[in-house]
């Protein structure tokens, strides 16, 4: 393990974090609020600290795959920290676990919160809360690799360690390249969003900071209600907007390329898109009855799904009331998650098609014993090495998952509140179903269970290798 | 500039390795699919699996807008079309790789009617560079600037060596020669020296000079440096095929031990006049025999790197051979082979990407830049590059004691109308001059780039 490199790339992060407080201050200056000093406190420390690790390129630059995914989990961990002291300090969220439970799911795009009023937040801390699931959507080290003049192959293994998806690839030869292009797509669809929100008569300072929930499909409203007291069209518009933000970048990329055939037929994208349609239709038809008009219903069927599927977690309406088809529909869409390289969390559409495929090949060895056939996605054969991980994820999502649901069960709570608590967390989606829906909160549970699913958010929005890696002991040997 | 690199062997990889380094937007094809993941986990470049003969993997490797296509596979005949489809999909630039004797007759014809830009031959190439290494044995390497008329030359410092323990000034002084002592490598460290710079035992000094002069420098220094009169070749190859036919040339008596009876058949039809041995070198008797101890050089080709790296140990314990020559296929951990003492190492897959590499330089010069050569020395930690002054640059003109160049930084020569100056800090750099940089500083892309 290069712990000197690590350090020195935990520095870079620091000082970016210190930079992303800025806009914190900047809205405290607006709103002539004093939790803005606490931010440029915070932001003032964490930048010293910084540019003191920053100051020495380490000499030795062995960096490999372990290397990488530590620094990605450390990372995660100490921007948590950092950036939960404001709140702390400003005694916004007084108790330090309940602030880190905040932020962290502010960067891992959950959405869950601790907080049982939001409205009492002041400004500053709400746009931060905001603001961390921009950053978190699309991943700090994707950033860093755009700004920074990092050569070598070792950017490879942070990018990969940070992008969700069964095989992280890039879209144009340079890392830095790859990562500007994903950052210009993120920037612009993200600044659509809050344009157009503006004009449907959305308050300014609500379009930011939904937009930025929106576009890391985080989930933090800045309402007691989340979403639902906005007008009918500004909740059309954060609809399409989470579902476009739930879809693999490679689509954008391909559109911005004019290869409109590849953009198309990317299966992943496919099934995502029929997802939607279908899941919204069934829904609406379940919910007809409770909603008046299938214009209502239609409108609430296709927020709460697109919310799910996408794991962002707004909600405009209380679905833990809704009849048990749709509930159980909304439990499925937890599990799926977005497409691979989007913003979205869960365990990703692709795997799920890796996995159906794979199973269509096993059933067929029982008919046709000498077959011989290999998974393709795309029109491009899967590697087996590919097939074989994505198997594996699901088996170690399982045993995090079961684990977590034992450990925070030791606190009061029934099991649909346990098993969805950490569905929804672990898939950095936010509501669950019982205590924790729509309407509830993360404020009930024990500290020891908080921790718990804190560790959850991070392993799962890291697709939970660097987590799990940070608890290896191997790996923090020398050699 | 936006690369293909079809093939991820050796040579591919190796190429990769370097055109990352210098930033260029690269992406790799191969077959195997984890020769390419082992090309994208190391350095910052996009893989494809896939044959990159076919128009649909090409495309999807973005050929149109590519400037370069490397073809590098193992097959000649793949090589050839990729380029082929590269040419008419894209209009690209394209290198390959051809080994096979039979067309390397005909290359200039196939070069010309496919419009590839360059044709590699690795195993000519290699033999080009033993034939330069023997015409001038006591240097390990030699570059060359300016067509020609500059030579970069390098030589290890030994115990009984009159530079000992001098400075460059004292060096300068005594000798007065047109040579300049432009890089000294130490152990690990690389320095460009200054005037006072002691050299020390074992030092490893690079130093730019035309020909003629170099000659005379060694020649003040006691170092021998006649030409060898015959070799020995252990290992019947292409390489030592076509090295017999460029030593035949300069007038060096050929003797090839191969051990296989065939070959050796076939050696004797194309080389009427070299002396073709059929026997088992790694047997001593047959070196003995064969008159090891006698011979001027001596040369390891044989397709086992282990084998040629005991052979030349041997070769430099038993005989009084001037020049000894390993060549090294695969093995990577060559500062554990140079302490060895196998002579001068010649790795065909380093040679073939250097040559690539200078193309690619020199294409890369058309589009921005004004490197015309550009050289990696002491294990690729100093560069030397050659600039050519085009226009008016703030360098010109001025003496280049009052210029702030960078540190570590030394301009080694100056190429005016064919004639070459050796630069002191009354020299001026002037308009059409190609000027010869020095440098540990990495990317500079014009001859301003110097200054601080």
């Amino acid at each position: 393990m290069n712990y000197s490199f690590i350090v020195y790339i935990l520095g870079w992060v620091l000082t970016l974090e210190a930079g992303f407080m800025v806009l914190p201050c900047v809205t405290s200056l607006i709103y002539r609020e004093k939790t803005g000093l606490w931010f440029l406190l915070v932001a003032a420390v964490s930048a010293l600290v910084g540019f003191l690790l920053i100051r020495k390129k380490p000499k030795n630059p062995q960096f490999f795959t372990k290397e990488g995914f530590a620094v990605v989990g450390l990372s995660w961990i100490a921007m948590s920290l950092v950036g939960a002291l404001p709140f702390t300090l400003s005694k916004e969220i007084p108790n330090y676990i309940d602030a880190v439970f905040e932020t962290a799911s502010g960067f891992t795009t959950t959405g869950a919160s601790i907080l049982t009023d939001i409205e009492a937040l002041s400004h500053t801390a709400l746009i931060w809360r905001s603001f961390t699931h921009w950053i978190g959507g699309m991943g700090v080290f994707i950033f860093l690799l755009a700004i920074l003049p990092m050569a070598g192959g070792y950017n490879m293994h942070l990018m990969r360690a940070e992008s969700p998806g069964p095989s992280v690839g890039k879209l144009v030869p340079k890392v830095k390249e790859s990562a500007k292009i994903l950052y210009i797509i993120y920037l612009s669809i993200t600044v659509a969003e809050m344009v157009l929100l503006i004009i449907a008569r959305m308050p300014v300072f609500d379009a930011i900071c939904i937009s930025f929930g929106t576009a890391g499909t985080g989930g933090f409203g800045i309402r007691a209600d989340s979403c639902a007291s906005y007008n009918a069209v500004c909740q059309w518009i954060i609809t399409i907007f989470m579902a476009l933000f739930g879809i693999n970048f490679n689509f954008y990329f391909f559109i911005i390329r004019k290869r409109f055939k590849d953009a198309f037929t990317i299966e992943e994208v496919r099934w995502y898109v029929a997802l939607i349609l279908l899941s919204t239709a069934l829904v609406t038809f379940n919910t007809l009855r409770i909603h008046n008009g299938v214009g209502v219903a239609l409108r609430t069927a296709a927020f709460q799904v697109s919310s799910i599927i996408t794991t962002t977690g707004f909600a405009t309406a209380d679905f833990n009331l809704w009849p048990s088809l749709s509930k159980t529909i909304l439990i499925i869409l937890m599990l799926t998650g977005a497409c691979a390289g989007s913003t979205g969390g869960g365990l990703k559409i692709s795997r799920f098609i890796i996995w159906w495929k794979s199973i269509k090949n096993e059933i067929e060895v029982f008919i046709h014993p000498r077959s011989v056939k290999a998974v393709e996605m795309d029109g491009k054969t899967i590697e087996k090495d590919t097939v074989r991980a994505v198997s594996v994820y699901m088996v170690v999502f399982l045993l995090v998952y079961m684990i977590s649901v034992f450990l925070i069960s030791l606190d009061k709570f029934d099991m649909v509140t346990n098993f969805t608590a950490i569905l929804a967390t672990i898939n950095n989606i936010g509501p669950g179903l019982g205590e924790v829906g729509p309407c509830g909160g993360f404020s009930g549970f024990s500290y020891f269970s908080k921790i718990v699913i804190i560790f959850d958010m991070l392993a799962g929005r890291l697709e939970l290798y660097p987590m799990l890696l940070l608890l290896t002991p191997g790996v923090w040997k020398k050699h | 500039m936006k690369i293909i690199v079809v093939g991820c062997g050796k040579v591919g990889l190796t190429l990769v390795k370097q055109l990352s380094a210098e930033k260029h937007d690269i992406t790799v094809i191969d077959t195997r699919s984890d020769a390419v993941s082992e090309a994208t986990n190391s350095y910052d470049c996009m893989g494809i699996v896939g044959n990159g003969a076919s128009y649909s993997v090409q495309k999807e490797a973005d050929i149109d807008d590519t400037d370069l296509l490397i073809a590098v596979t193992g097959n000649d005949e793949l090589n050839l079309l990729c380029c082929l489809i590269a040419k008419k999909a894209g209009n690209t630039a394209t290198i390959a790789r051809v080994r096979n004797p039979v067309y390397s007759k005909e290359i200039s014809y196939i070069k010309e009617e496919l419009g590839l830009s360059m044709v590699i031959n690795p195993e000519y190439a290699s033999a080009i560079e033993i034939a330069r290494i023997l015409r001038f044995p006591s240097a390990d390497k030699i570059d060359t600037f300016a067509h020609g008329r500059v030579e970069i030359l390098n030589f290890v410092i030994t115990e009984d060596s009159p530079l000992k323990g001098k400075t460059l000034i004292d060096v300068s002084k005594k000798y007065k020669c047109e040579v300049l002592i432009c890089a000294v490598e130490r152990g690990d460290d690389a320095f460009i020296p200054n005037g006072p710079f002691i050299l020390r035992e074992n030092d490893r000094v690079s130093f730019v000079a035309a020909p003629r002069y170099a000659k005379e420098f060694f020649e003040k220094i006691g170092i021998d440096t006649h030409q060898v009169k015959n070799t020995m070749i252990v290992g019947g190859g292409m390489i030592a095929y076509y090295l017999a036919m460029q030593l035949r040339g300069q007038g060096i008596n050929v003797k090839i031990i191969d051990s296989d009876r065939k070959r050796c058949e076939e050696l004797s039809e194309l080389l009427p006049r070299a002396t073709i041995i059929n026997g088992d070198a790694t047997n001593k008797d047959v070196l003995t025999e064969e008159g090891i101890e006698s011979c001027d050089s001596f040369i390891a080709l044989t397709g086992i790197d282990e084998a040629n790296i005991f052979l030349s140990m041997y070769a430099k314990s038993v005989s009084k051979a001037k020049k000894i020559i390993t060549k090294i296929n695969r093995i990577s951990f060559d500062d554990m082979i140079t302490s060895f003492q196998a002579g001068s190492i010649i790795a065909p897959k380093n040679i073939t990407s250097d040559y690539i590499l200078q193309q690619v330089r020199l294409m890369q010069n058309s589009i921005g830049s004004n490197v015309e050569t550009l050289y990696k020395l002491v294990d690729g930690k100093v560069e030397a590059l050659e600039f050519s002054i085009r226009e008016q640059s703030p360098v010109v003109g001025i003496p280049l004691m009052e210029l702030k160049l960078k540190r570590n930084l030394l301009i080694a020569c100056i190429n005016r109308g064919g004639s070459v100056i050796t630069p002191n800090g009354q020299s001026t750099i002037q308009r059409g001059d190609t000027v010869i940089v020095v440098t540990t500083q990495k990317g500079l892309g014009d001859i301003k780039d110097i200054l601080e």
